[in-house]
């Protein structure tokens, strides 16, 4: 009986004593006082010292897009380090290319505010903010996607440019013990300010994913930060080709139906890439638009259709095929390319070899 | 308490009782952080300098705290808290006052407080009753040793980079191979001296 009091006891102190000591020491050593964030040279902040860069400017409303949360494994959080970055850490080396270091970029999860820090971020980033919305609707699109509908809060707005994207937050659930961000493409149009729409794919074991499809339900709650990325539509009078496989039809979408709201008139042509006749969806919602749009055609196209089968009357190949075949060489185009890596990297090629611009060819990888 | 010159025990921990060649401790990290000279020197460095550290720790809580109170049988969850507690401390000192010493080996240090071989080495001059001296002079050529067994695993795998190695074997199979032949080459040193 006392062996038990006694080693309880000892246990129990010695582990006190070091909780003590790394208390006090968190307190004197890990404390680095009140410290200046200069950003872009213009808005000055005096934060808390001692955590990362990334929290730090998290805790000030400012969202830089990060896919792992700060764990030093996405390497989405660049930022420009002018000043008070200290030394490039051995974490970092793999995220950043040598143009990337020479001129400051730093992973921002991974480096400390100590000291007085100035950092440059585009401007846009200031625009970014955080949101608790709502589901609003789920409506099932293929087998693997969905289509989310959110509201914002009462009172916010989001201003974004067609084709950019949002991140989701996962949170912990059962089956889950991290919390990540995942990006997704806003498949509404900017002209609705209180809603996003988002089209998720399911991918077995993804945490995100997993998460959408199988925990969220109209009316749960979830954490949206954005808008980000420089994908977006280009105010030009270019005939506009646009192609997407799976999900990548979202950021499309959104730029078809701000075309629709704010009545332009310009050329469209959209490759529409998919397997068989089940992977294609959202047909009379873009039949639809053919009709209202001002030059619109709307052109799917399957790879594995069965040999013989009469039902299918579109175009028959991978994306790229259809866009040789019909594509008809022009110098003013451009191209709006989202989707897999392979499928971008395929058509980048037939719209180069059809005298596409490659510096006209726009596209979100993923 | 046996009779060791601490010197004898210091060269043996380096070459014939080598943790990682002839104890197989550590092979965590030795596996994953060997693939260039440089980090594995940086990680070697922090492992002698907190295998020092802890082992100074471990001794007088062991032999002043344990011992008087009959709980010997506590001392792998203490050493644990220790090391674990002592490995936070000096990351927080270093990152404050040398920052220099944190940049080259800050981000080895966590991986350090689940490194098997700095835990083995505490248990050890536990089990072979080691003076203070001695368990110093082990702990410290425990790392030295560790060190160079990583390093020299460094060197060969870079030049295992441009060899084809068969496709199942990539990575961390053929990193072991590599490891059984450098322990049976460490072998050739158990002439000089024997320690256990």
């Amino acid at each position: 009986m006392s062996t038990i009091l006694i080693s309880t006891a000892a246990l129990t102190l010695i582990t006190a004593v070091f909780a003590v000591l790394l208390t006090i020491a968190d307190r004197t050593i890990g404390n680095y006082g009140i410290v200046k964030l200069t950003i872009n040279e213009e808005k000055e902040y005096n934060v808390d010292g001692g955590s990362s860069l990334l929290s730090t400017l998290n805790s000030e409303k400012i969202f830089i897009p990060s896919a792992c949360g700060g764990k030093g494994t996405c390497g989405y959080c660049k930022v420009q380090i002018l000043d008070g970055g200290g030394p490039i850490l051995a974490t970092e080396f793999p995220f950043l290319t040598q143009e990337e270091m020479d001129n400051h970029v730093r992973l921002s999860c991974q480096c400390k505010v100590k000291q007085d820090i100035k950092i440059e971020i585009p401007e846009d980033l200031f625009n970014v903010k955080e949101f608790e919305a709502t589901v609003e609707s789920i409506e099932v699109l293929t087998n693997t996607i969905k289509r989310l509908r959110f509201k914002l809060p009462e009172g916010e707005e989001i201003s974004f440019k067609p084709g950019q994207y949002v991140q989701l937050k996962a949170p912990l659930y059962e089956g889950n013990d991290e919390e990540v961000y995942r990006a997704y493409s806003i498949a509404s149009s900017p002209t609705e300010k209180e809603f996003l729409e988002l089209i998720i794919g399911y991918i077995p074991e993804g945490i995100a994913t997993t998460y959408v499809h199988h925990h969220l339900e109209v009316g749960s709650k979830v954490t949206i930060n954005g808008p980000f990325g420089d994908f977006y539509y280009q105010d030009t009078d270019a005939e506009m080709i646009m192609v997407a496989t799976g999900t990548g039809v979202a950021p499309i979408l959104s730029l078809l139906n701000y075309m629709k709201d704010n009545d332009i008139k310009r050329k469209a042509r959209f490759y529409f890439g998919a397997k068989t006749p089940d992977d294609l969806f959202l047909l009379d919602h873009f039949k639809e638009l053919e009709e209202t749009l001002f030059d619109f055609k709307f052109i799917p196209t399957l790879s594995r259709i069965k040999e013989g089968d009469t039902s299918w009357v579109g175009e028959v190949g991978r994306v790229n095929n259809a866009i040789e075949k019909l594509l008809e060489e022009n110098e003013n185009q451009e191209a709006y390319l989202c989707g897999n890596e392979a499928m971008i990297d395929s058509v980048v090629k037939s719209l180069t070899g059809k005298g596409v611009k490659e510096e006209k060819i726009y596209f979100d990888k993923f | 308490m046996i009779e060791l010159n601490p010197m004898v025990i210091f060269i043996a921990a380096i070459f014939t009782n080598n943790m990682i060649l002839s104890n197989f401790l550590g092979m965590c990290s030795f596996v994953a952080v060997s693939k260039e000279i440089n980090t594995s020197l940086g990680l070697g460095q922090a492992v002698t300098f907190v295998l020092a550290a802890t082992s100074i720790i471990n001794y007088l809580v062991y032999h002043y705290i344990l011992v008087p109170y009959n709980l010997e049988f506590l001392r792998f969850i203490i050493f644990i808290i220790s090391i674990a507690a002592f490995v936070q401390l000096i990351e927080m000192i270093m990152e404050k006052y040398i920052p220099n010493l944190y940049y080259a080996l800050g981000i080895f240090l966590p991986l350090i407080t689940v490194n098997c071989a700095i835990l083995g080495v505490s248990l050890f001059m536990i089990i072979r009753e080691y003076s203070f001296l001695q368990s110093f002079a082990f702990a410290v050529g425990s790392g030295i040793g560790w060190t160079m067994a990583i390093v020299a695993l460094a060197g060969i795998r870079q030049r295992l980079k441009r060899a084809t190695v068969p496709k199942g074997l990539e990575g961390p199979g053929i990193t072991l191979i590599v490891t059984g032949l450098m322990a049976m080459a460490f072998i050739g040193f158990s002439g000089i001296v024997q320690i256990q």
